[in-house]
């Protein structure tokens, strides 16, 4: 076979292979491991929309849509933001149903970045954003964000990092990998500065219910931000839909129209059997989420408490379902924990340093397992550091 | 209360969570959730523990039937005293009292047909105030407190993703 690597583009080369695959091709070789390794719900679609998207089938819902999505979702979408955040979109020309958060991302970053443009990226952070911002030609610049301030994006840090090319703003709260999350007062003094440099932010609030205490609140919300604010959702985590791939963007009708022009020729249109089932979750859905919320904060305070039992530091996460302990007093780098662990425990978590560089030290554990299977995790990463603690 | 809500909530969903876990979750001592359990057990509140068991998957046989009784009611007492004296029968597992067409809906469970015929025609239709019964046998059983049957609840998630 000839080698054709040589055609591949100087972009797509520049982009690192992913930490995490890395990673997974190992877990998956374990037998028996219990894996707090996932970024996904553990639970399945609930009933009531997995039905309803049946139902779509047999009434013949098999086509394309408009290219902005179903008009009845828009409006869903347009409800649920005005009732979540407290902004108003039209449903006719501010929301764009995509295929996840992930395309949503993809878009913004094609449509906002000239070449060489800056992103600020928040770390760590979900592994998507700054291969986007490179394969939208546009150069990521890492935010470091620091667990003595539970991953809350700091206005020094961000400000110390701008430069005249910088353009794009992402925030991820709450925050995968760290369960960080950004209260008012904490994202106010952000907005003095996105406005003084003349921002877009792209507000990744996938993780805005399940917030653990206080309210989600967004930064679109903000008096003079709604119109620099992409906010992004969608139904992966909070309806346990992972697969279903849908999931928004809403904002200035400018920057969605451009993003649309882009989806449109790319991807047409999400698929309607997941926007079908979309409209259910966001019509009846809310019981059943509630309730998966409940359960993830159970599991939430028994994680947290167990790593402290075992002497891992952890600063107690307030959303998504994630916990990011420091494993410094093992003297091990994040991923030779991570594959130590594996091997001598059977317990799959992932490095911090999948998520930024300064995710070094850390690893990302999610609590969206079984009690029983976290409470054994627990034991066993107990009984591994009680190994490999220095003197 | 809130606090004895939450727990009896805790455990009608896992009848074995640890009262550690239980203590971590609602953030007590584990004193305080001992106390509550004693004192929901005492009163009564909680009447006792059971495991759903599909006995299908050893192969032990077992026959359920559900019976639809209608009873003559009695004076001052209405239906409980007789609903009162089925449910004492060690073979009865549910006693309900139904609005409708008939009054109770007794559960009975046997090792064969034969010992529920036996059931219902020398102890349940004797009672003088039962006025008839049907007798409708389980076929099969699907979902059950909460489990359904035949459902390998097993992860299909990819064991590591971002
Ligand atoms: C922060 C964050 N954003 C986006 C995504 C992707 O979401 P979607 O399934 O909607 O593409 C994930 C998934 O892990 C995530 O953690």
């Amino acid at each position: 076979m000839s080698d054709m690597s040589k055609y591949i583009s100087q972009v797509v080369n520049s982009i690192p292979p992913s930490g995490i695959r890395k990673f997974f091709d190992l877990v998956i070789q374990t037998e028996g491991a219990i894996s707090l390794g996932v970024g996904e719900p553990d639970y399945v679609t609930p009933w009531h929309i997995r039905e309803e998207c049946f139902y779509s089938l047999e009434k013949g819902y098999t086509m394309y849509t408009s290219n902005a999505g179903l008009l009845e979702l828009r409006e869903e979408i347009a409800a649920y933001q005005k009732r979540k955040i407290g902004v108003e979109y039209s449903p006719a020309n501010e929301v764009l149903v995509t295929i996840g958060v992930s395309e949503a991302v993809d878009l913004a970053l094609r449509v906002l970045l000239e070449p060489g443009d800056e992103v600020l990226v928040p770390e760590p952070c979900f592994v998507s954003y700054a291969p986007g911002a490179t394969l939208a030609y546009g150069k990521p610049v890492a935010v470091p964000t620091y667990d003595q301030d539970e991953y809350r994006l700091k206005p020094d840090v961000l400000e110390s990092c701008i430069t005249p090319r910088s353009k794009v703003l992402i925030l991820a709260y709450p925050n995968n990998p760290t369960g960080g999350i950004m209260t008012a007062d904490d994202l106010q003094p952000l907005v003095d500065i996105i406005k003084k440099h003349d921002l877009i932010v792209i507000s990744d609030e996938i993780y805005c219910e399940l917030t653990y205490q206080g309210q989600h609140v967004s930064i679109a919300s903000f008096p003079g931000m709604r119109d620099r604010t992409l906010v992004m959702n969608g139904f992966s985590k909070a309806y346990a839909m992972t697969g279903w791939r849908i999931g928004y963007a809403c904002g200035n009708k400018d920057l969605i129209s451009a993003m649309n022009k882009v989806h449109q020729y790319t991807i047409m249109c999400a698929p309607i059997m997941g926007q079908k089932a979309a409209i259910e979750a966001l019509r009846n859905g809310n019981t059943e989420m509630v309730k998966m919320v409940a359960d993830y904060n159970n599991r939430r305070k028994i994680i947290l408490k167990g790593f402290r039992e075992i002497g891992l530091d952890c600063f107690e996460p307030q959303g998504a379902f994630y916990c990011f302990p420091s494993i410094k007093v093992s003297g091990l780098s994040s991923e030779d924990f991570c594959e130590q662990l594996l091997t001598e425990e059977q317990v799959a978590v992932v490095p911090g340093n999948a998520f930024g560089t300064n995710g070094e030290g850390f690893i990302r554990c999610c609590y969206a397992a079984s009690i029983p299977n976290i409470e054994t995790a627990i034991e066993r990463m107990g009984n591994f550091l009680r190994r490999h603690r220095p003197a | 209360m809130e606090l004895e809500k939450k727990v009896l909530s805790l455990l009608e969903s896992d009848a074995k969570m640890s009262i550690k876990t239980i203590a971590t979750i609602l953030e007590q001592d584990e004193e305080r959730i001992t106390d509550i359990l004693t004192k929901l057990e005492q009163e009564k509140v909680i009447l006792g523990y059971n495991a759903i068991i599909d006995w299908d998957k050893l192969g032990v046989d077992g026959v359920t039937a559900m019976i639809d009784v209608k009873l003559v009611p009695e004076r001052e007492v209405g239906f409980n005293r007789t609903a009162e004296r089925i449910s004492r029968f060690p073979e009865v597992r549910c006693v309900y009292l139904m609005s409708g067409t008939y009054d109770l809906s007794v559960t009975v469970q046997g090792e064969t047909m034969k010992d529920i015929a036996w059931f219902v025609s020398h102890k349940l239709s004797t009672i003088d105030q039962v006025q008839s019964t049907v007798t409708h046998f389980v076929l099969k059983r699907y979902k059950q407190d909460n489990f359904i049957f035949e459902e390998p609840q097993q992860d299909r998630r990819l064991v590591v993703s971002p």
